[in-house]
């Protein structure tokens, strides 16, 4: 957004409307909204007085049981509301602005408030959530509309307010024009087909019930978010009546809950047409979309408009975003009240006029409405229908006696050698009441260690197992509820969403689940938009599904929703033209322009370097990309602020241009020199004003400049089975500038393509602290290198098409008595229990580590919420909720029950990494050996009841002493074999952010038999049969000469085939005659049309299946190469300079028996 | 005895250490470093061995403290990327409670030693 008064004039006219009320010479974007809503409301008129109306012979009778006078002098008023009222609706969230000043010091300058330049986009964005629903701040006593307390919101002039000169003008004002058709056509289509699915379930709602109602919202699943946009768009696309709406919402709907709901009932008959009816909601504004088919929450969902093009920088205290802060630390001082009091009464009123607008224009608004939507509310309201079973299911564990019986199954390890399930294991089901385990969260999404929480912090150091999570909170869902409400329910004590596991205890409260804190269940919130029925707030989808995605006001924001912006920062230099990446780098991102995610704000920029920074200048308008060079890298500065990050759409052709031309450009290069330091803080400065994401591709160590490094690593000592150095970085430079490009909303991702060392160590801290990835692409060269290069080609697809959130924070929430200590994963831990994620990406993952504070004898139940707030890249803000819930344990057997092998797995394998860090690497070694030692020595002491010699462990955890020999022949964590220190840190940060599951493939791979794959236990799979091969031991013992065996390393396939392999196999499904004639570097299954080859390949596609990055093959024959790729793997098999799974075992049982 | 050199030093350490103690509460490493290390050399000048010595291993702790920081090109001892881990965190507030109860006992011993020195 730009500051009046900056270098941009449209788009600070276009803020100028507040002081211009009736729009006399409005411009573009005041005009745009004005015509959206009388389109919207032509459109509902199709069905205008909705089929079921006629149903309401009983409606008078309840209508004047109701006190619903309140509503119809509101409806009364609000014909002339509007205009009136028009310039006190500043007022009302000029206030909240000036609440934050004890926090937010750059607002602390009240005077600056009433400046000449009206400003409404930023000050609305910092309201604190608490403060909405903070009832004590919201004393009920409307005022009505008063005189204005702060006559002209404005803006102070933001320091260095030159940065708004980044968007270009062009930009600002092109879109408002269409994105009223884009919403009006949808709504269209979904109310028109409204009324056929209305069997009256809930006469009063003319409800759809669910069965009907999902097909309908999923066919329509955009237009509902477009629907209901208008209200939630108003803070960019028209301008502050929409947030008004919002801002009120919050603190009235959380007045106490009183007897007569309908007081808050105001009409707006315009609106009673609306989409979803749910018109006897005192705000009118609640649009519920649950949509069952979403691949992706927000594709296409949104109708993003582009009046808040560019950001402004405000003070990031996102902790008090997404509620860290309790209201009761708020400052409780008498001015807050007040303005607490007449910013609900003005809110209850303005609020209105949201509404009036588009009625206003229309005539035949229809009070009777009014009639049949108040009565039929109160018809339905009874009593809490559900509370004892709920609170039954909530509070009874129905335990599963045969699961844990066999998890608790003593196993011997010396003698059962046959661990492996047939298929790949699955996550432990909690041992829950199959109610809640039906509604409980993804095991892929959020997993903890011990899937049977211990009830004492002494319970668990008995158990000797790691307490934590693992989260995958962005990953890509089929399945995402997605919600749109005024107020987002939360504890008032804790701030946590509500969830499913929180108790109901009557109709009108409920308990939250972490802090048992008793609150009130909102009036907006006894509504059920899906089943359209009022008082069954448990049926609320926020109360059915642990992951939830709600769309969050302007509470949840501290500036407008950023654009999505794309910086792409190329090495140029000499070495990187040889390893020729960037014709392959160009081509991937002209193939994916389009599919960029963003909306018509997107904007993206190019700078390189060599020894000199090199800027382009991609103005719209210009006939060729204009490239600009920096040589002074010591004071590096922008040569030019507006055009060098520009919109995509308007100069698409300039950005064709320049990626066609930018590989030919430095193909003479001589320049060896490499300043990535310099480049990196002219990204920095360039992507400041906005936030977004830097890509930074980087094919040697830095030599120039700041943030210059030394080649460290002795390749003498790759090998070496002493401790490792240079784990820890050289420089503090990257760390530094993460932090600051965290602080502006920047993630940096690094590609890194090198051939020589390259200190990634170092490097690896500019992603590590601003939530970025990092790619390695180790001895990459365009040539030489295919399997690399195929990689990198098909890594790069992924990469610039996933989803990407911006602004995001996540804070992970837990039941009290249980604590967060440390987090693992690319991020910035801003305060205790916040993350700052200034990208986030679907592919990466976190974990914490927990201990437990307090006894949790309180409750039989854990649960754990973890709440991502992001901007989406249409510019919504969203937040994702997901809500793990346990059992809480007080015996030893049942936590070893619960025990979950993987997630325990990896979650050492982070801790390892940071003991290998701060301490050092066979610290970290033993520490492993040493958690195998602990579990079997606490197992044999407290709960195995007979006194059998050997390694006895729980059925639960057999697979843990394999899976820590494992983890210990990683590349990150293997001594002894040599390593190259950038492979081994790459390895290191590969740990900290997969997700499990990958991560587990990596860390042991998933061997299966191809040559004689049965149809048994196959899948069937829409009409292609998978075949189900079972797992094998990763031991040379399982792998036959006569056989063809598939490893799964989660990011590469090897397919092995033996020298006496089957020639049929080797004919049907790699098309060679015989073994001899396969070529050494296949990197394909060939497309053959036999029924084998189908097989296998249907088995391949299955694998990648749910695989963000899909995985190279590499047919592997049975030689010398062999030996470096498959053979590596078999973790269980003895190697120059690791033991074998058995001598492993014989290990922890000296160490035991010390 | 007179107002002498020594007497001086157990009234100036009187006076820093009442500093130190909010800077050990405040964790401002760099000054409390350097006054620590500043009264520790005035002891020394002074020849006051007992006092020294009660006060050598804090003064080489600071050191080793100071000299396995994380790699920082600016003074500080704190990394902003660690300091929010919960076991860091509680080691940075335990040794700021050890240093603080260490402060305030060496207080009282400069008072009595000053006090000590100056009275005949």
């Amino acid at each position: 957004m730009s500051a009046p008064g900056s270098t941009n004039p449209s788009s600070s006219g276009s803020y100028s409307q507040s002081s211009t009320p009736n729009g006399g010479a409005a411009p573009p974007r005041q005009n745009g909204p004005a015509q959206t809503y009388p389109s919207m409301y032509a459109s509902t008129g199709y069905y205008g007085p909705p089929p079921h109306q006629q149903s309401y012979p009983t409606i008078p009778a309840h209508s004047t049981s109701v006190p619903n006078k309140t509503s119809i002098t509101n409806s009364a008023q609000s014909a002339n509301y509007y205009e009136n009222n028009h310039q006190q609706q500043h007022h009302v969230y000029s206030q909240q602005p000036f609440q934050q000043q004890q926090q937010h010091p750059p607002y602390a300058t009240p005077g600056s408030y009433y400046g000449q330049q009206p400003y409404h986009g930023v000050p609305t964005t910092v309201q604190h959530p608490q403060q909405q629903q903070n009832p004590s701040l919201v004393p009920a006593p409307a005022v009505g509309p008063g005189a204005p307390l702060y006559p002209i919101v404005s803006y102070p002039s933001v320091p260095g307010s030159g940065q708004y000169g980044t968007l270009s003008p062009s930009q600002s004002t092109s879109t408002p024009g269409v994105m009223p058709i884009q919403m009006s056509a949808p709504l269209h289509q979904y109310n028109s087909s409204q009324p056929t699915s209305t069997p009256p379930v809930h006469p009063g709602y003319g409800g759809a019930p669910p069965s009907q109602m999902v097909p309908t919202v999923n066919g329509q699943g955009t237009t509902a978010h477009q629907h209901y946009d208008p209200s939630h768009q108003a803070p960019q696309s028209y301008d502050s009546y929409g947030r008004v709406t919002h801002s009120t919402g919050g603190p009235a709907a959380d007045r106490p809950p009183s007897g007569t709901p309908s007081t808050s009932v105001h009409s707006s008959p315009g609106h009673h047409q609306g989409i979803y009816e749910i018109q006897i909601f005192k705000f009118q504004c609640l649009t519920l979309n649950v949509s069952p088919s979403f691949s992706l929450p927000y594709s296409g969902g949104e109708t993003s408009s582009s009046t808040t093009g560019s950001a402004s920088p405000l003070p990031n205290s996102y902790d008090s975003l997404e509620g860290g802060s309790y209201p009761d630390s708020m400052p409780p001082s008498n001015d807050m009240t007040n303005q607490a009091q007449s910013y609900s009464s003005y809110g209850y009123h303005t609020m209105q006029p949201a509404y009036r607008q588009g009625p206003a224009s229309r005539s035949d608004s229809s009070p009777s409405h009014d009639l049949y939507g108040q009565p039929s509310y109160q018809q339905y309201s009874q009593p809490f229908p559900d509370l004892s079973q709920l609170s039954a299911a909530l509070g009874g564990l129905s335990g599963v006696p045969e699961l844990e019986v066999e998890a608790l199954r003593p196993v011997n390890l010396l003698q059962e050698r046959n661990l492996l399930p047939p298929r790949p294991l699955e996550a432990p089901e909690p041992n829950l009441s199959a109610d809640l385990r039906k509604v409980n969260c993804s095991p892929q999404t959020f997993r903890c260690t011990l899937t049977s929480v211990p009830q004492t912090q002494a319970l668990l150091n008995k158990a000797r197992l790691p307490l934590g999570l693992l989260l995958h909170p962005f990953r890509d869902l089929q399945q995402l509820p997605v919600i749109t409400s005024n107020t987002i329910v939360r504890c008032r004590s804790c701030r946590t969403y509500i969830n499913p596991f929180v108790t109901f205890l009557d109709q009108r409260r409920w308990k939250c689940n972490l802090c048992y804190r008793v609150n009130d269940v909102p009036d907006e919130f006894m509504y059920n938009p899906v089943t359209r029925s009022y008082g069954e707030p448990h049926k609320r989808p926020e109360v059915q599904n642990a992951t939830v995605e709600f769309i969050a006001s302007s509470d949840y924001m501290l500036r407008p929703p950023q654009p999505a912006v794309y910086l792409f920062v190329l090495d140029v230099s000499h070495n990187a033209v040889e390893a020729g990446y960037l014709k392959y780098l160009c081509d991937s991102i002209l193939e994916n322009l389009d599919k960029l995610p963003g909306d018509t704000r997107t904007r993206i920029g190019f700078l390189t370097f060599d020894s000199t920074i090199h800027f382009y200048n991609l103005q719209e308008g210009l006939s060729q990309p204009q490239m600009l060079v920096v040589s002074d890298i010591d004071d590096v500065f922008i040569p030019s602020h507006d055009s060098l990050m520009v919109n995509l759409k308007e100069s698409k052709e300039l950005v064709k241009d320049l990626l066609t031309s930018l590989p030919a450009m430095f193909s003479q290069s001589r320049e060896t020199h490499s300043a990535l330091g310099p480049a990196l803080q002219a990204a920095f400065k360039l992507m400041s004003p906005t936030g977004g994401r830097v890509t930074v591709f980087l094919t040697q160590l830095p030599t120039l400049g700041a943030g210059m490094l030394q080649s460290r690593e002795d390749p003498n000592q790759r090998s070496s089975s002493k401790g490792v150095q240079h784990l820890g970085p050289a420089t503090d430079f990257y760390k530094k500038l993460a932090l600051d490009c965290s602080g502006q909303q920047i993630g940096v991702d690094l590609f890194l393509l090198s051939s020589q060392y390259a200190d990634l160590t170092s490097l690896a801290c500019m992603s590590k602290y601003s939530a970025g990835s990092i790619f390695y692409y180790p001895s990459f060269h365009h040539l030489h290198n295919p399997a690399q290069l195929e990689k990198f080609q098909r890594d790069l697809g992924r990469y610039l098409t996933r989803k990407i959130g911006f602004e995001a924070v996540m804070r992970i929430r837990c039941t009290k008595g249980l604590s967060i200590h440390t987090f693992h994963g690319n991020f910035f831990v801003r305060s205790t229990d916040l993350l700052s994620l200034a990208n986030v990406n679907p592919d990466s993952a976190f974990a914490v580590q927990m201990s437990i504070e307090d006894s949790l004898a309180d409750s039989s139940l854990a649960c754990f919420q973890a709440a991502l707030l992001y901007t989406s890249n249409k510019g919504k803000r969203r937040i994702r909720v997901h809500t793990l819930c346990l059992p809480v344990v007080n015996q030893l057997s049942d936590v070893y029950a619960g025990a979950d092998v993987q997630a325990i797995t990896c979650l050492l394998a982070n801790m390892a990494i940071d003991r290998s860090i701060s301490s050092s690497l066979s610290d970290a070694r033993d520490a492993l050996v040493n958690a195998v030692v602990d579990l079997v020595s606490a197992y044999k002491s407290n709960v195995s009841s007979l006194q059998q010699s050997g390694l006895v462990v729980p059925a639960s955890m057999r697979l843990f002493p394999l899976y820590i020999l494992a983890l210990l022949k990683q590349r990150a964590l293997r001594t002894g074999t040599s390593t190259r220190l950038d492979e081994r840190v790459f390895a290191m940060c590969e740990f900290k952010t997969q997700p499990l599951q990958q991560l587990m493939r990596m860390v042991h791979p998933d061997l299966y038999r191809l040559d004689n794959m049965s149809d048994q236990g196959a899948l069937h799979l829409n009409d292609t049969v998978v075949p189900q091969p079972p797992l094998l031991h990763l031991s040379a013992e399982r792998v036959s000469r006569d056989g063809a065996f598939l490893m799964d390393c989660g990011n590469v396939f090897y397919l092995w085939i033996g020298k006496c392999c089957n020639e049929m196999f080797i004919r049907d499904v790699l098309g060679c005659p015989n073994y001899a004639s396969i070529p050494p570097n296949m990197n394909h299954i060939p497309e053959l049309e036999t029924p084998l080859s189908e097989r296998v390949r249907a088995f391949l596609d299955w694998l990648q299946d749910n695989r963000a990055f899909s995985s190279t093959i590499h047919v592997v024959r049975d030689d010398a190469s062999a030996k470096s790729t498959f053979f590596l793997h078999l973790v269980e098999d003895r190697t120059d300079s690791a033991s074998s799974y058995s001598e492993f075992l014989q290990h922890i049982q000296q160490q035991m028996s010390k | 005895m007179a107002f002498t050199f020594a007497a001086f030093c157990y009234m100036l350490a009187l006076l820093l250490t009442a500093a130190l103690i909010f800077f050990a509460i405040w964790h401002l490493v760099l000054p409390e470093y350097l006054i620590h290390f500043f009264f520790c050399v005035m002891f020394f000048c002074a020849a006051e061995w007992l006092t020294l010595c009660l006060n050598l291993p804090l003064l080489a702790y600071h050191v080793w403290r100071y000299m396995s920081r994380p790699v920082m090109s600016c003074p500080g001892l704190y990394d902003p990327t660690t300091i929010m881990n919960a076991d860091i965190l509680a080691y940075c507030q335990k040794e700021g409670w050890c240093k603080l109860a260490f402060y305030l006992l060496s207080f009282f011993y400069y008072l009595y030693g000053y006090v000590f020195i100056f009275t005949p």
